[in-house]
């Protein structure tokens, strides 16, 4: 290992193992411990439930396309926030991270008081047979709202550091706008970007407080994976609890593998000269 | 030597008084809709012990979900006292050895000082004109009701609801689980708490009858714009037994057990029962129960202990995992 200027590569990394046991690895653990309780009878009953699989269905497929929609609007909402200057704009900047510092809890009391059939927009929407309120749709609604941050947050920096040049000199080799963009911005803003999707995913499925008010909660249709967790905390059977957030935590773990995945290939690809 | 024994006890009076007088400190475990009646009745123990002892409680509450609750007083919470909404949630803490098995033998009425019942709280001038259960899953009848998988309340509305078709002419299980498995198909929206499921129905509007704790409903109606709601009273329902006990292991611990067996004591006085009737509770004593006579409505209940034998079973038959809410409620 080469020296460096900062000292204290033994010393940091222990302390990053030591904290990361302590925080992550061990609730973890423990986790894993209770849930194999239930012994594979318990696990197998879990799997050949349709609950659990409506739940898992909606809680991960509602994350999947909050990312998706937070993706595209965040990208659409940083570009707008880096490259122009417009009265109110620091404000606007200010106003992405409300959904971090507010409580879920009023997060999802507020949107259903919105969407509810005799809120401010529910009022328009329902008798249009747009029910958004006690839906999947109003689960989506939450889900974007409390993972809408990470994507600007994430991009908001790369953004700024790429510089304008490089789309002028786009531009100057006789590049059109739409070239420009999918051939030099977006090649270099994809990983970023595949960050902000992996964090809004991982943290829109495991939401509660926000999706609890606006679920509807009824089983099969609009019932989330960590409420049925919650439902067996109730019966005080915490070995399947446990043993369902086991699962909920491997289809994160894989889901973040994959993506991490993709990031490399697409970095790769980023770094190929065109 | 008779004056031994006065005397006796008086130099032990002076010994103990200035040691005895000292700062009481109990945590009470109660679940969600009992917070104004706890602040009552706690003002009225504190000065009632303060006047016959001379010590300063102090009472704490904690207020949640019922379940959550016995599960945090399991995980560790200090509670000297809980009072819950069903004896199952108190059956787990004893389960864990926290108390004795026998808590609800320690107290008159299955340690329940006070009762509830379960009602109806519909749209004013009642449009559906819902008066019975049978009303309920009528053609376009939306019913809101919390999910009893997470909510003490929601299951003495299932039981209610169950017992109303048990109790039909020619009723049995299969009809009482057709009925019930029907009126879970009107249900649009399942809170996991009694509050939440009352504010769907009053502040969304979500619903045409909201079946509910008589003490709720009668809170709902006395709040501001309760004159929106009428109160349906059906034909017949269940006696909701919200059941108290002292925690034995941890009063042991904090050396409050005398206070703490006051204190639901307390719960049974005449001064205790009339803050629970203000509080819509209905009170165990018949002189406050005639004095409140206009504010509860005579009602035929039937108790769970009738139907259902006892919590255990009730929870083993209905509300564990697999069972029958499982296999009839909302998405079968």
């Amino acid at each position: 290992m080469r020296r460096r200027v900062l000292p204290g590569f033994g010393l940091s990394l222990g302390f990053a193992v030591a904290y990361l046991g302590l925080i992550v690895l061990l609730p973890l653990s423990a986790l894993a411990w209770k849930a194999s309780d239930i012994g594979a009878s318990g696990i197998l009953r879990l799997f050949s439930s349709p609950r659990t699989w409506a739940a898992l269905k909606l809680s991960f497929g509602g994350a999947f396309l909050a990312a998706c929609i937070n993706v595209v609007i965040g990208l659409m909402v940083t570009w707008a926030l880096v490259r122009y200057r417009f009265p109110g704009r620091r404000i606007l900047d200010a106003l992405i991270d409300l959904p971090f510092a507010l409580p879920t809890a009023v997060a999802g009391i507020a949107l259903t008081a919105i969407y509810a059939p005799n809120g401010w927009l529910g009022h328009w929407l329902v008798p249009l047979g747009i029910k958004v309120a006690y839906t999947p749709l109003g689960v989506l609604l939450a889900m974007v709202f409390v993972s809408f941050p990470f994507v600007v947050r994430t991009l908001q920096p790369v953004l700024q550091s790429l510089e304008r040049d490089v789309e002028d000199a786009a531009e100057s080799l006789g590049a059109t706008g739409t070239q420009t963009f999918l051939r030099v911005v977006l090649p270099t803003l994809v990983p970023t970007l595949l960050t902000g999707f992996a964090l809004a995913l991982a943290r829109a499925a495991g939401e509660y407080g926000s999706v609890i008010f606006i679920a509807g909660n009824i089983p099969l249709r609009s019932e989330i994976a960590p409420l049925l967790i919650v439902q067996r905390l109730e019966e005080f059977d915490y070995a399947t609890a446990a043993a369902l957030g086991v699962v909920m935590l491997a289809f994160s773990l894989t889901l973040l593998i994959l993506i991490s995945a993709v990031q490399r290939w697409t970095q790769r690809w980023a770094e190929q000269p065109a | 030597m008779r004056l031994r024994p006065t005397l006796l006890a008086l130099v032990a009076t002076i010994m103990a008084t200035p040691a005895m007088a000292k700062d009481v400190t109990l945590l009470n475990v109660s679940y969600d809709p009992t917070r104004e009646l706890y602040k009552a009745v706690n003002a009225a123990f504190v000065a009632d012990w303060k006047t016959k002892h001379g010590d300063t409680v102090t009472i704490q509450m904690s207020h949640g979900g019922s379940g959550k609750q016995a599960r945090a007083v399991v995980d560790g919470l200090p509670a000297d006292v809980v009072t819950l909404a069903l004896a199952y949630d108190i059956d787990a803490v004893s389960d864990r050895g926290l108390l004795a098995k026998d808590w609800q033998t320690r107290l008159p009425d299955n340690a329940s000082p006070y009762t509830s019942t379960i009602v109806f709280l519909v749209r004013k001038g009642n449009p559906k004109a819902i008066h019975d259960w049978g009303d309920l899953v009528k053609e376009g009848v939306q019913v809101v009701t919390p999910n009893p998988k997470t909510s003490g309340g929601a299951r003495w509305n299932f039981l209610a609801a169950w017992g109303y078709a048990l109790k039909l002419p020619a009723g049995n299980d299969d009809k009482a689980k057709a009925f019930v498995k029907t009126l879970f198909q009107h249900v649009p929206v399942l809170d996991t708490g009694a509050r939440g499921a009352t504010n769907t129905f009053t502040q969304r509007g979500i619903g045409d009858v909201l079946i509910a704790w008589e003490n709720e409903a009668l809170l709902a109606k006395k709040e501001p714009g309760g004159d929106q709601y009428d109160v349906v009273i059906p034909s017949v329902t269940i006696l909701a037994e919200p059941p108290v006990a002292v925690v034995d292991k941890n009063a042991a611990e904090h050396g409050t057990r005398e206070v703490a067996d006051a204190y639901v004591k307390f719960l049974y006085s005449p001064q205790a029962q009339d803050i629970e009737a203000q509080n819509f509770y209905r009170p165990r004593s018949p002189e406050v129960a005639a004095k409140y006579a206009a504010q509860f409505p005579k009602v035929k209940t039937f108790t769970l202990a009738e139907v259902f034998g006892d919590w255990r079973k009730a929870q083993a038959k209905f509300f564990a995992e697999g069972a029958i809410f499982d296999q009839i409620g909302p998405g079968n």
